[in-house]
């Protein structure tokens, strides 16, 4: 069984049971990844398309490994200007790659919405790879499979994510899914760092670390932008690495099992102590593996068809 | 010319009339309001169940010429206002180059005159350029015909210029259109800021953004004397400004437009650009607050803020499309179906908030079916039934969310000055 929809926008929209199948699918792609070869025919002949308007490393890369690793073909495109910037709307530049052939298109975009104008125009899929503040589910699924793998299950565990949640989309898309599978999520950063409403979403919002981070099982620790500062939001990266830095001292409030997460890329010593990063307790480095297998599973889910098992295995 | 406009429902709040009646038309004016007139050789329009009333004025409308007429010209847009039940448009200075000055007033109503098929009456900027730091020649710019000054999409923020401005305003008896929004507190906001944008990730507009201005233009009303119209108005704390300022005395009337009395901001999920409006769609407390201004009083007047984009502009990405939606050719029907419908208000406060007010506040002779007075007459159906399809407006903006809606309650007839422009929901000019 595939997954029943054309494009991957969002977690707000995907059921538990549409989380279920993608993680579970993504369990025999990492065994892939772990073989010599690294390589099955599941997705030959088909295209992917990487279409990507902001800078990135790591969810590029993984996507085009997780599309190579399947056998599809895998094309780039990066600029660095939006397709206003360029005189052509997205709406031009996704014919343009319709009519090319891609089987799905992964967009990256600093405006949030871009990849839903892509999806209205285009019959092909599409996958949402970070757009604007908005979704970024593929990191979502990400660090669900990465929590399931460490921890046996979701549901009931208490997650902290710490940071800059007004700009996050990682935020976003993880508050949907995992409140779906039945975590219990709090957020936790400045109050000028809050969005409005966010409790409506189904978590509970902090802005001390010392309360937010008490008997955590999941620290998420969220990538701090320095333009943030420079608009005022906060005074200082000093001041905010004082209140808001995940050190050993606050990672001590959590349960002694705690796992550390970060999206990447760090900034350490600012949103993140150096020792934290690569402590034993920290799965950042696991998160980027997962990352590919979890691609995988969406391309083959959205692009393949079929039974993942018999043409996989 | 004679026309006979007959057994009609008249709805003239000016004379206190709601009665079924003729009106007979003769050499542009209004020669008889009354029962069973017989005129022969007069142009018969049967208007049996229908409304007749003064003819509507937009008094917030962009015409968009001169400069911009990709988007609209006067020719266009005149004839969606004619298409909308709109006699008369009011149109903002904000075109390439910025009505600025007598030249300019004095094109738009030579274009207008030539290519317009309703009145139209232009509204000089403010500042020059609307660059909020030298005042206009609003003056000499009244004396070429403009009926108010604004500064619209560009608002004015330094406080002292806005009080000169109101200062000498005042002098003319010109009223002051405010587009009430601080740029500081906007900080590159698309939308309004509450649940639906922190879900759909897009930047938020505080409503103290709208309402830090409305309050100081309030005061700066007070102080000066002069008389201030808030335009568009979209938040709950708004209307309650202007609640508190009418009741102390101050010379303040306000708007309030179709789509901040429909929509909320939820309406921003798809993405789709034409929901991108300035302000911004509210929430649903803000909506019910805007239409309990509506209906107490408080909001003087139902204008559109008819903001015409081009395609190209509006098919991009949320965050680099223009503000604004067309507006010109639902008005009416959103009118009936989200304020006279429910009972929010009668036909003949919607009248008020659709004629007599807008003609009160911009001093037009207008608004009403006196002997002698311009026949100006707008006719509605209230039963007919149309779904909006975008492009069949006569505007060249298609940019409206309300594609697809069933409305009902349309206009029918159109006559600007004894002519009829628009007949049976089609042009004929």
């Amino acid at each position: 069984m595939g997954l029943n929809r054309k494009d991957l926008l969002g977690m707000k929209d995907l059921t538990a049971e549409e989380i279920q199948l993608i993680l579970e699918t993504a369990e025999p792609m990492k065994d892939i990844l772990r073989r010599q070869i690294k390589k099955v025919p599941a997705l030959r002949g088909k295209v992917v398309i990487n279409l990507f308007y902001e800078p990135s490393t790591r969810t590029r890369t993984s996507f085009e490994l997780a599309g190579k690793y399947m056998s599809a073909d895998t094309i780039n495109i990066s600029t660095s200007t939006s397709s206003v910037v360029k005189g052509e709307t997205l709406k031009d530049t996704a014919k343009t790659l319709e009519v090319m052939g891609a089987d799905v298109v992964v967009i990256r975009h600093s405006a949030a919405g871009a990849p839903h104008i892509l999806a209205k125009h285009l019959s092909v899929s599409v996958i949402n790879a970070g757009d604007g503040f908005h979704e970024h589910p593929t990191q979502a699924l990400l660090d669900m499979f990465t929590i399931k793998e460490k921890k046996g299950r979701i549901r009931g565990l208490r997650i902290a994510i710490v940071g800059d949640i007004l700009h996050s989309r990682v935020a976003r898309s993880n508050i949907w899914g995992l409140t779906r599978m039945g975590a219990e999520v709090r957020v936790i950063g400045p109050s000028t760092l809050i969005p409005p409403d966010i409790e409506k979403l189904g978590v509970t919002a902090y802005t001390s670390p010392e309360e937010g981070l008490r008997d955590a099982d999941i620290i998420m620790v969220l990538r701090i932008q320095l333009e943030r500062q420079q608009k005022g939001l906060f005074p200082t990266i000093r001041e905010y690495a004082r209140l808001f830095s995940l050190t050993p001292e606050r990672v001590k409030l959590a349960r002694p099992d705690v796992i550390i997460m970060h999206p990447g890329p760090m900034n350490r010593g600012v949103e993140i102590a150096p020792e934290m990063a690569d402590c034993v307790q920290s799965v950042i480095n696991e998160q980027v593996t997962n990352g590919v297998a979890v691609r995988m599973a969406l391309l083959y889910l959205l692009a393949g068809g079929g039974n993942p098992h018999e043409t996989v295995g | 010319m004679k026309l006979l406009v007959k057994g009609g429902t008249v709805i003239d709040p000016a004379n206190k009339l709601y009665q079924v009646a003729d009106i007979f038309v003769s050499n542009g004016k209004i020669s008889a309001v009354g029962q069973d007139i017989r005129e022969i050789g007069a142009e018969v329009i049967n208007a049996k169940g229908k409304l007749v009333m003064p003819g509507l004025i937009d008094m917030h409308v962009h015409l968009r010429e001169p400069g911009l007429e990709a988007k609209e010209t006067i020719a266009t847009g005149t004839r969606a206002a004619a298409m909308g039940g709109f006699t008369g448009v009011a149109c903002m200075p904000n075109t390439k180059p910025v009505v600025d000055n007598r030249a300019l007033v004095e094109f738009v109503k030579t274009r207008a005159e030539s290519g317009g098929v309703v009145n139209v009456y232009p509204i000089g900027a403010i500042t020059k350029c609307s660059e909020g730091a030298e005042l206009a020649e609003i003056g000499d710019m009244k004396q070429a015909g403009a009926v108010a000054v604004s500064d619209d999409g560009h608002p004015v923020m330094n406080a002292q210029v806005m009080r000169l401005a109101m200062q000498y305003a005042r002098m003319f008896d010109l009223p002051v259109i405010s587009h009430c929004e601080d740029l500081n507190l906007v900080a590159e906001g698309v939308m309004h800021e509450g649940y639906y944008s922190t879900v759909y990730g897009l930047k938020g507009i505080t409503p103290a953004a709208e309402e830090i201005m409305v309050a100081r233009d309030i005061m700066l009303a007070e102080l000066t004397g002069a008389r201030v119209h808030i335009a568009h108005v979209s938040t709950a704390g708004s209307v309650e400004l202007i609640r508190m300022a009418k009741k102390k005395g101050i010379k303040v009337t306000a708007e309030a437009t179709p789509h901040h009395f429909t929509l909320t901001d939820e309406a921003v999920g798809g993405y789709d650009t034409s929901t991108k409006v300035n302000p911004p769609l509210r929430d649903a407390v803000d909506v019910r607050a805007v239409k309990e201004g509506l209906r107490d009083g408080t909001i003087d007047v139902i204008a559109t803020d008819h903001a015409p984009h081009t395609s190209e502009e509006k098919d991009v990405e949320y965050n680099y499309a223009p503000f604004g939606m067309v507006g010109l050719e639902t008005a009416v029907g959103l009118a009936f179906k989200e304020l006279v419908a429910p009972g929010i208000l009668s036909v003949e406060e919607l009248v008020r908030k659709m004629s007599c007010n807008p003609a009160r506040i911009l001093c037009l002779d207008k608004g009403r079916l006196d002997i002698g007075a311009d026949a100006d007459i707008t006719i509605v159906d209230p039963e007919l039934k149309e779904t909006v399809d975008v492009n069949k407006f006569v505007s060249k903006g298609k940019n409206s969310p309300f594609d697809g809606w069933e409305l009902s309650g349309l206009p029918v007839v159109t006559i600007v000055g004894g002519r009829i422009v628009m007949r049976d929901r089609r042009l004929i000019v």
